[in-house]
């Protein structure tokens, strides 16, 4: 399903231009692949009608985590430690649960350093559309191996890559994640698609977007290249997300038997169009086994992985009052004075 | 032996094995005595072992109401085998020994009263299941010291009504293991020894109870809104409590919750969550012990950086490294002071007393927030973990301080104009707003990289420089904030005495020990914070000799002492020492004594 191309000046249903949505101007190298996820999230947010001051973004520290400055500058925005990204984002989501938050991190970030800390943070189900900027190299620093670079990777100043990589879907969905999706920067509408899904995920969506870096890490037979990505990008599904108001009639676009609908938390349908597999997203050991399956065929597939949409969020779980907690004030938060004569009574 | 009788002045030290369920007995006893009106103390001086290794209780009954540890020893409980020989050589001459009677070693003192006791046949004989009979056993000696030294059963009793929240099952099938101890004594034993216990007066007005709980209540009272920790001893006890007392005092009465507690995956992760809460607008803490704090050491510079509110509470163990885990010291204070790699200084509360645990339990909110600064609390093991008696909570005595806040009404108040890292007022303070504000000109990018006053990212030198010469400023403020020391001056001081935190009982009876042996008199000061207020360094001016109390090796607050106030440097002596049990007053007189006389 296409959108209609934005028109300069056209409004969405919150009353926002694209505009609205953007950031400031990406001090990234040109042609990489993180500027176009920035992108489509600034398209994903204008079309979902998101009210930037209701998302939040985080991001560790790397090139990709620079780059929540370049979407949503009327988004609050925090860019914290190397790999800490999930423990911050973790503490500050239960300020006020209506805010979306979106958390921008690397392969190095989630992979290495951060990896104990991701894996918690997808293990507890925190609410947060959880983007890695995939490309298997350090930037930053110059063009170092990172742990999803594969084996036999030359990287100039580093020699051949020895040790097995990372696949950060493996580890999410080995972690028990409630949404694992991968695409490639280079495509963009389905990494819009997935956003836009990921974005109405009530839990955490993990999306391992493998994105090229031009500068240290772009040989043409390298995993995390445009040219190999291109070459070998084997989609599951065509994905298209359907807002929940239902504007638009799925019945007769897709012949029967050929889609299939998650329905989402909030309402919203994410409808996959099989390809030429026939793959369920909603079974755990299919995902695995095809993640397996892909690995060995040395395919990378793209679209969305698995999904559950029952497990409970992380902030469900503390049944907290309605009112963010972050505007409670005195009343809300000191027991009454007659508690403390209880209180130094139940001390000896 | 000596037939004056000495009442309510000794100490008690009970030998027994870790993990045998002494605890329940020795705090018994602690209770006891506080209920007859005893002041007391009760130090458990454990191994870093679940079951097995040697562990040792201690309780000093003080009519003078001191209550610091002492070497002494006079009445000795030995229970376990394996330390029964040093334990028996611990006893002070003219002391008491009890012992389990089917421990068969020899006893070689003369110069003592010796008390076999049947521990195994009286517990065999208890009306309980096998798997309990080993706890129970320790109720024997509770039985046969109140017996032998003047413990009133009916305090006993209150304990154990407290201890098995009137469960009366457990208290009587206890109680009556100790009135066969009890029973046993008084027809098996005679009275050879002075020591005795009498019902007195010193303990109404207080209550009983560790610091760790004292600073969960008080992060309570202070609105706690999110705690994230890891477990670690010896301050597990502090979140661990924020779960027993927050579902009672906190939630609505729809039985929804004001606050999130998380146990995190380590301690990097607990700051960083508290970090994040803090910075979203609630109230956010973690708690944790040394070797937490060397890896929360990055998160304390980017809340130092980035101006952050989150409160860190520091249970000091003994360190460097591993240390002694289960072993006390006040050894963390420069490395907080410092926390954070380039220029960073801490804001620094420094606990006294259980009381005070509470009181900066909430006051540590509300300096974090007007200061928007990482606030570190410590304590220790001694203060954190062990029973003392206490003055009572007091309520809060101040309103909440969210700092400065700005919401959408005052965003629209200020016609959209604000910068996050402007110094508006004067006080190197600026305005924060924080997630979930829906102004458009509400948000703003955090980093803990360069950033101008508009806090956008700058590798520029001007704004970095000013940024931190602001973040000094607010260091200044800060001095104004924080917590005053406590003071007492004695007429005719000669030498001013430094301590700060669980060391103030040895240093205040110190005090009297040198006013017996007409030693020289002393003026007090009992620091409270970091950075050191005008008041305390207006003591530090005024006295030309300075002893400086502290259970670190290196005299790690005579160092940064020194490094505030360098012209005064010489005046500062070092009376510090650590290794891992609480300093004594003896200690500290001779210490002092030492360098006096020199």
């Amino acid at each position: 399903m296409t959108t209609p191309a934005v028109v300069a000046g056209q409004t969405n249903k919150a009353g926002l231009t694209k505009n609205d949505y953007r950031g400031l101007p990406s001090t990234l190298c040109q042609g990489c692949g993180h500027n176009s996820i920035a992108s489509q999230i600034i398209a994903a947010c204008y079309e979902l009608d998101v009210i930037p001051e209701e998302v939040v973004k985080f991001s560790g520290i790397g090139c990709s985590s620079k780059s929540p400055t370049y979407f949503l500058n009327r988004s609050f925005g925090f860019n914290g430690l190397h790999g800490r990204m999930s423990n911050l984002a973790t503490g500050a989501i239960f300020a006020d649960t209506s805010v979306h938050a979106i958390g921008i991190s690397g392969d190095g970030d989630t992979a290495s350093i951060g990896m104990g800390g991701f894996k918690h943070m997808v293990r507890r189900n925190a609410p947060i559309v959880y983007i890695v900027e995939n490309n298997g190299v350090y930037g930053l620093t110059k063009g170092q191996f990172s742990a999803t670079a594969e084996v036999g990777l030359n990287l100039k100043h580093q020699g051949t890559n020895q040790y097995m990589p990372v696949d950060i879907c493996m580890e999410a969905l080995a972690a028990n994640a409630t949404f694992v999706a991968r695409s490639f920067a280079g495509d963009a509408k389905q990494v819009k698609e997935l956003i836009k899904a990921a974005f109405s995920h009530h839990g955490i969506a993990v999306l391992d977007i493998i994105s090229p870096c031009v500068t240290f890490n772009n040989q043409e037979n390298a995993f995390h290249s445009y040219t190999w990505g291109k070459d070998h990008e084997a989609p599951l599904h065509e994905i298209m997300y359907t807002p929940k108001l239902a504007e638009i009639i799925l019945d007769g676009e897709f012949p029967e038997g050929a889609v299939r609908e998650v329905t989402m938390h909030d309402g919203s349908t994410v409808v996959l169009k099989k390809l030429e597999k026939d793959y369920d997203p909603t079974s755990r050991a299919k995902a695995f086994q095809m993640i397996e399956e892909a690995q060995k065929n040395n395919w990378m597939v793209t679209g969305l992985i698995y999904i559950d949409t029952e497990k409970p969020a992380l902030t469900d779980v503390y049944n907290l009052v309605d009112k963010p907690l972050n505007r409670l004030e005195q009343a809300d938060l000191r027991p009454a004075p007659e508690t403390i004569k209880k209180i130094n009574s139940l001390m000896f | 032996m000596s037939s004056k009788k000495i009442i309510n002045d000794f100490s008690i030290t009970i030998a027994t094995v870790n993990g045998s369920g002494s605890q329940t007995a020795n705090v018994t006893l602690l209770r006891a005595l506080f209920k007859m009106g005893i002041p007391i103390s009760g130090k458990n001086l454990f191994p870093s072992n679940i079951q097995g290794l040697p562990t040792w209780y201690t309780i000093r009954l003080s009519k003078d109401g001191f209550l610091a540890r002492r070497d002494e020893q006079e009445v000795v409980v030995a229970i376990n085998p394996s330390s029964f020989a040093r334990d028996l050589a611990a006893v002070s001459s003219g002391g008491v020994f009890f012992y389990a009677d089917d421990i068969k070693l020899p006893i070689d003192r003369k110069d003592i009263s010796v008390y076999p006791m049947p521990i195994k046949a009286l517990a065999k004989a208890a009306n309980v299941s096998p798997a309990l009979r080993d706890y129970i056993a320790n109720m024997v000696y509770v039985g046969v010291l109140a017996q032998m030294l003047g413990i009133d059963p009916e305090a006993i009793k209150s304990a154990l009504d407290f201890h098995f929240k009137g469960k009366a099952q457990a208290v009587d099938s206890n109680f009556s293991t100790i009135q066969a101890g009890f029973d046993w004594a008084a027809q098996n034993l005679v009275k050879k020894d002075p020591y005795w216990i009498k019902q007195m007066d010193g303990t109404s007005g207080y209550i009983m109870t560790d610091g760790n709980t004292a600073a969960a209540l008080g992060a309570i009272y202070g609105g706690v809104q999110f705690a994230a920790w890891y477990p670690i001893t010896p301050a597990s006890s502090l979140a661990e409590s924020l779960n027993v007392y927050l579902p009672q005092l906190r939630k609505t009465s729809e039985g929804k919750q004001t606050y999130a507690v998380l146990q995190a995956e380590d301690e990097i992760a607990a700051i960083g969550m508290a970090v994040g809460a803090g910075w979203s607008g609630l109230r956010a803490m973690t708690s944790t012990s040394g070797p937490g704090i060397s890896l929360m050491t990055e998160y304390a510079g980017l809340a130092y950086q980035a101006e952050i509110p989150v409160v860190v509470w520091d249970v000091q163990r003994i360190g460097p490294s591993t240390g002694l885990p289960t072993r006390t010291a006040q050894g963390d204070l420069t490395e907080v002071y410092f926390l954070g790699h380039g220029d960073t200084q801490n804001v620094i509360l420094l606990p006294g007393s259980v009381q005070e645990c509470f009181e900066f339990g909430w006051k540590a909110f509300d300096l974090a927030e007007r200061l928007q600064a990482p606030v570190f609390v410590l304590s220790d093991l001694d203060l954190g973990m062990n029973q003392w008696m206490t003055k009572p909570f007091e309520y809060p005595d101040a309103p909440m301080d969210r700092g400065k806040i700005l919401w959408e009404a005052d965003l629209e108040k200020l016609n959209n104009g604000w910068s996050r890292y402007k110094d508006v007022d004067g006080d190197g303070i600026p305005y924060r707003t924080v997630t979930g504000n829906r102004h458009p000109a509400a948000a703003y990018f955090t980093r803990g990289t360069g950033h101008d006053e508009n806090a956008r990212y700058t590798e520029d030198a001007k704004p970095w420089e000013a940024n931190m010469a602001r973040l000094k400023k607010k260091y200044d403020t800060a001095r104004t904030l924080v917590p005053k020391p406590v003071i007492s001056q004695a007429k005719g001081a000669t030498i001013g005495i430094i301590a700060f935190g669980s060391t103030e009982a040895a240093v205040k009876e110190a005090q009297a020990l040198l006013a017996q042996e007409k030693g020289p008199k002393s003026d007090f000061m009992r620091l409270r914070a970091l950075p050191c207020t005008r008041e305390a360094q207006d003591f530090i001016k005024k006295h030309d000799r300075l002893y400086i109390v502290e259970a670190n090796r290196d005299g790690q607050l005579r160092q940064i002492l020194s490094a505030v106030l360098p012209d005064h440097a010489n005046k500062f002596r070092s009376v510090a020492h650590t290794d891992g049990m609480p300093l004594t007053a003896k200690w500290v007189k001779e210490t002092i004594l030492a360098q006096e006389n020199k």
